[in-house]
């Protein structure tokens, strides 16, 4: 972030009130089309329908946080996320070590790794919510496939490469086996799996999310499609809206977490604070 | 090598810390059939506590050679033997420094270090004391929780250095380890082996394309002709005086005498083996 912004000729504080000022035109835009006095009330009126009005968007999202109302639903999109994302992350490193490591099994699987891969599988999450029904588990089950092949790729390139070098010296060393697996092609796929943590996480929450709008009793998607049919726009964009920063805040987390755990990898153009 | 030699050699294979034994290297081509012989018929002797250099052209098969000592590779006839025996498998009396970056980068220079006595399962407590210590041997200290791209070339030379000898080999096979690094930190590099060395006599195979490297450092000279089918054309034994210093062992006029003797012998090989590059 620190290289981003000195690049660019904007400082700081100028970069900060343009992103703001970004946001604040949207608003005035918004609220000046669904509001009468600008346009009719008639256009207004219709506007409103299929865009919300801000204000009251503003007053649903307020309203949801204190009265507490949310916040049951957030912990269960957070802990559908999580849980997909462990499970899909295990898995994804399990197998990709494993056909990376045996490269028959790989050659047999291949072909239906690629079609899994290529299916669309979001499709699948009406099958889940037959299999593991309306609870947390479907959605789950939805996010697990979405993540799964991410991890999974990442991982077995992580395994293809390997120095050979890295890998020679350490038999050099005298580890065997099992420890080559421990010492080298774990830290080596796990680094791999780190890489993409962006993604996975993204993944899992769109897992849950989509599970939830497709059919559930609780969290923020149930939340969104009770509205919608209720044709309760403001309720919508509101949930959008606790959506997306929710997934700000968890690529914050993510943002954190990699730092720690990636310091030994070089970043391009690093120099040492002193 | 004449025919005689190749005696000599087999006789002192069965008491030498390591000996090549007719090592052929072949290896499949691109299509069937096609077969690309790197290193042929090739015997040489390391004694017991001998620093032997091993140069040639670039790409002449030198590594395929280290490699088979290491027992990284089998040959596909003949044998590598250690202390006399056949050697099947890992060889776990050698170090073996690389030629390219072959630290763990995920590891720290500390934690590279102590790598080869956690396989070994060595305790925590004692091997960190150990890499402590080889880590200040090596001029690092300091440097522990620095990961390898934290490093400069020579430091992490240094490290791979330390991560070989703190499991004090008998037999040191070194696959042209300073030839990334700029003059200067190469020659102190050199000299620091050489310190180093000569605390305990190891054994140590050392390949280079730096003729001038191999004198400074050895006690025996062998020259490779260019591949494919290397083998031994010449053997030189170094007579200058120990303890040496890499920069100034090369004022000496024996050293341009052996220069110059080694150089007649390799400089036709590196010609061809320029000749076989640019085609």
């Amino acid at each position: 972030m620190r290289r981003a912004s000195a690049d660019s000729r904007l400082s700081r504080t100028q970069l900060a009130l343009a992103h703001v000022a970004i946001l604040g035109v949207v608003f005035v835009v918004w609220y000046g089309l669904t509001t009468p006095g600008l346009v009719s009330e008639a256009y207004a009126n219709k506007i409103a329908f299929f865009f919300g009005r801000p204000l009251q968007v503003v007053r649903v999202v307020f309203d949801w946080f204190t009265t507490g109302k949310i916040y049951p639903h957030l912990a269960i999109t957070l802990w559908e996320t999580v849980l997909a994302f462990a499970a899909g992350s295990v898995l994804g490193l399990a197998v990709g070590l494993w056909l990376a490591l045996t490269p028959t099994a790989s050659a047999i699987a291949e072909p239906y790794i690629t079609a899994m891969n290529a299916m669309p599988r979001v499709i699948l999450a009406p099958i889940f919510a037959v299999w593991f029904g309306l609870g947390v588990l479907s959605k789950v089950a939805l996010g697990v496939t979405l993540v799964f092949f991410i991890v999974f790729f990442n991982v077995y390139q992580g395994v293809k490469e390997v120095s050979p070098v890295v890998l020679a010296n350490a038999r050099m060393l005298g580890a065997s086996r099992r420890q080559l697996l421990r010492s080298i092609y774990l830290p080596s796929a796990t680094s791999w799996v780190f890489s993409s943590l962006h993604t996975s996480v993204g993944m899992a929450f769109v897992g849950a999310v989509v599970g939830e709008y497709l059919g559930s009793a609780k969290g923020v998607g149930y939340l969104i499609l009770q509205a919608e049919g209720v044709f309760d726009i403001n309720t919508v964009i509101g949930g959008i809206f606790v959506l997306t920063v929710f997934a700000l805040l968890l690529d914050f987390v993510v943002t954190r977490i990699e730092r720690r755990l990636l310091v030994w990898r070089p970043r391009t153009a690093e120099t040492e604070a002193l | 090598m004449t025919a005689q030699n190749v005696a000599v050699a087999a006789a002192d294979a069965k008491t030498a810390a390591l000996a090549f034994e007719r090592v052929t290297c072949a290896f499949a081509g691109k299509t069937p059939g096609e077969r690309y012989t790197a290193v042929a018929d090739t015997s040489l002797v390391v004694e017991a506590g001998q620093f032997v250099s091993v140069v040639g052209p670039t790409g002449c098969g030198k590594s395929t050679l280290l490699n088979v000592a290491a027992g990284l590779l089998a040959p596909s006839s003949g044998q590598a033997l250690v202390d006399g025996k056949p050697l099947a498998g890992i060889n776990t009396r050698a170090g073996y420094m690389f030629q390219t970056e072959a630290l763990m980068p995920w590891r720290n220079a500390l934690d590279n270090v102590t790598a080869g006595l956690e396989f070994r399962g060595v305790a925590r407590a004692d091997a960190v004391r150990r890499a402590h210590e080889w880590l200040a041997r090596v001029g690092l200290a300091g440097f522990e929780n620095r990961y390898p791209h934290q490093l400069s070339g020579g430091m992490r030379k240094r490290v791979s250095l330390a991560q070989m000898l703190i499991l004090d080999p008998e037999i040191l096979l070194m696959d042209e380890p300073f030839s990334a690094l700029d003059i200067q930190t190469r020659q102190l590099m050199e000299n620091e082996l050489l310190d180093l060395w000569s605390a305990d006599r190891k054994s140590v195979l050392f390949i280079t394309h730096d003729l001038e490297e191999a004198i400074s450092l050895s006690d025996r000279v062998v020259v490779l002709s260019a591949g494919p089918a290397t083998h031994p054309i010449g053997e030189f034994t170094i007579d200058l005086p120990r303890p040496r210093d890499v920069a100034e062992i090369r004022m000496l006029p024996r050293f341009v005498e052996l220069h110059e003797a080694i150089w007649h012998v390799l400089k036709s090989e590196v010609l061809k083996g320029y000749a076989q590059g640019k085609r």
